[in-house]
């Protein structure tokens, strides 16, 4: 399919929300950087080099049996709406959404699979799947990567592993990363101790859509910073490690706000329920940690006749790019906070109120 | 004590040290870099991408001297600091010895383990199990087993000339 608007459209459905161990983690990611031997980095190589690798790379990544049936096309061709559309959907860098000549995309139908010709390295390809499944997201990746391996000559050394522009992803050129919801440290105010822990390990945690982004919504990125001197499957192993034990401070901090202060975690959850049932104006920002609240409440069976699946849709189109697409024109800033107000209201109005433990 | 920040030339009044798996690193900032670095904002802050903008550049400027041009892509050190991207694959042996402190500084270990592309896995496996066997071949020799010595022998020689086939 080459028409990403229609692409994005038919494929939403098609998408899985539900994954191992969702109350706590969001989505898990596999990301490889590859590149082609003897030829300069993306960064560095001309406007007409680029293009050329281009149209090496997209036709070898086009025919894969893995992206069958799935989207297609070249960066020049995407409109600014779509591009934030992918950002926001995490299947494309924010530094991706600002190239053009000489860079593509494809995607496969389900959208878990994603592969960036020419961002920072000739090849980005990435697997995305629902809660934590970094161990299926990485066997998923590889299995493109070694398709891919036997139609183009990677630029790969014996000592250095595969040779990246950025030395930070040299060796094996991976990038781990499991998006986490940690509403419960926060209020606890426990967040910055496990922040500093998991940094002190040698792991990066960041905001909700990468590097130097704030962690709106309660969210937060773990990762691997090294790449160079460990295998694939021990980077996984220690990730993996890392987030359970996330997962169990958070059930531990969600578990001691119920039993020692209760009221305030009703409170918490009943005046996000509020807003976002009632008001008029919501900006992003404000929609995101409502709706964080409110999925907490979900998770503590507070919230009845919601699901988490429901929530974490409304996330995703309280984002701007989402909310122009849905109402289906461009929108200013004041426009949105009123349309995304209506699309809340529209799509909770009907919950009652907190349903309390007896 | 002078911010680390080549560009800088203020005082540094943050100091940071991070021990990750035993090896120490420090960095010490001007107030200005530090908060443009992000560093004291703990969620943002790592130390790979703030030593691969300062010292590291540094780094490679003493080691390999603004003189030293890739071959293949005409990158220079002015550009890596401009960057903080190598210019194309070779760039990597280019500015090997410059790179080798920085990358020890970075990650884990400098010599790659995990995937290799399935061609080249069977070369470097293969040059693997030849070492291993000139070990044996010595060991054997050494303990006067000329035996096995014998043995090992045919074993290289049937390696070696697979190798050669199949090239």
């Amino acid at each position: 399919m080459s028409d990403l608007h229609e692409f994005l459209e038919k494929s939403a459905s098609k998408k899985p929300t539900e994954g191992p161990q969702d109350h706590v983690v969001l989505s898990s990611r596999v990301r490889l950087a590859r590149n082609l031997g003897g030829r300069a980095f993306p960064g560095r190589a001309r406007k007409a080099e680029r293009a050329e690798m281009l149209e090496q790379i997209h036709p070898s990544v086009e025919v894969l049996s893995a992206m069958r049936g799935g989207f297609s096309g070249v960066m020049t061709n995407f409109k600014a709406l779509d591009k934030q559309v992918l950002v926001e959907r995490h299947l494309i860098s924010r530094e991706h959404a600002a190239k053009s000549a000489g860079s593509g995309l494809a995607l496969n139908k389900d959208q878990s699979l994603s592969v960036m010709i020419n961002e920072e390295d000739h090849i980005r390809m990435q697997a995305l799947l629902p809660g934590l499944q970094l161990k299926q997201a990485w066997q998923k990746i590889d299995r493109v990567d070694t398709a891919l391996e036997k139609k183009l000559d990677y630029a790969f050394d014996t000592q250095l592993g595969y040779l990246t522009a950025c030395p930070t992803n040299l060796g094996t050129g991976i990038r781990v990363s499991a998006m986490v919801h940690l509403p419960g440290l926060v209020l606890q105010e426990q967040v910055n101790q496990i922040v500093q822990a998991v940094t002190k390990l040698g792991h990066a945690v960041r905001g909700l859509y990468g590097e130097g982004t704030e962690a709106l919504g309660h969210i937060f990125q773990v990762s691997n910073q090294m790449t160079l001197g460990e295998s694939e499957a021990d980077i996984i192993e220690r990730i993996n490690k890392v987030v359970l034990q996330i997962i169990e401070h958070e059930a531990n901090a969600r578990q001691k706000m119920l039993t020692s202060k209760p009221e305030e975690l009703y409170n918490h959850i009943g005046r996000a329920l509020g807003i976002l049932r009632h008001a008029h104006i919501v900006n992003s920002k404000e929609a995101m940690n409502q709706l964080s609240l409110l999925r907490l409440g979900v998770d503590l069976g507070l919230v009845p006749g919601k699901n988490k699946g429901e929530l974490d849709e409304l996330f995703i189109l309280s984002q701007p790019a989402h909310l122009q697409k849905f109402v289906g024109e461009k929108l200013s800033g004041e426009e949105r906070d009123v349309h995304r107000a209506e699309l809340l209201r529209a799509r909770l109005g009907n919950l009652k109120g907190l349903k309390l433990p007896d | 004590m002078k911010c680390c920040r080549q560009e800088c030339d203020k005082e540094a009044t943050v100091h940071l040290t991070e021990i990750v798996d035993g090896q120490m690193k420090k960095i010490d900032l001007c107030e200005d870099c530090a908060q443009e670095k992000g560093v004291t904002n703990p969620q943002g802050f790592a130390l790979a991408d703030l030593l691969l903008g300062l010292g590291a550049s540094q780094e490679l400027e003493e080691a390999a001297g603004p003189d030293l041009v890739c071959s293949t892509c005409g990158f220079t050190q002015a550009d890596f600091k401009k960057s903080g991207r190598l210019g194309c694959p070779d760039c990597y042996t280019t500015f090997a010895e410059a790179l080798d402190g920085m990358l020890k500084q970075m990650h884990k270990g400098v010599q790659h383990v995990g995937k290799a592309p399935k061609a080249l896995k069977q070369v470097m496996d293969k040059s693997k199990k030849l070492e291993a066997l000139r070990g044996q071949l010595e060991d054997a020799v050494a303990q006067e087993n000329y035996e096995l010595a014998a043995q090992v022998r045919d074993q290289i020689k049937e390696l070696e000339t697979e190798e050669a086939g199949t090239e």
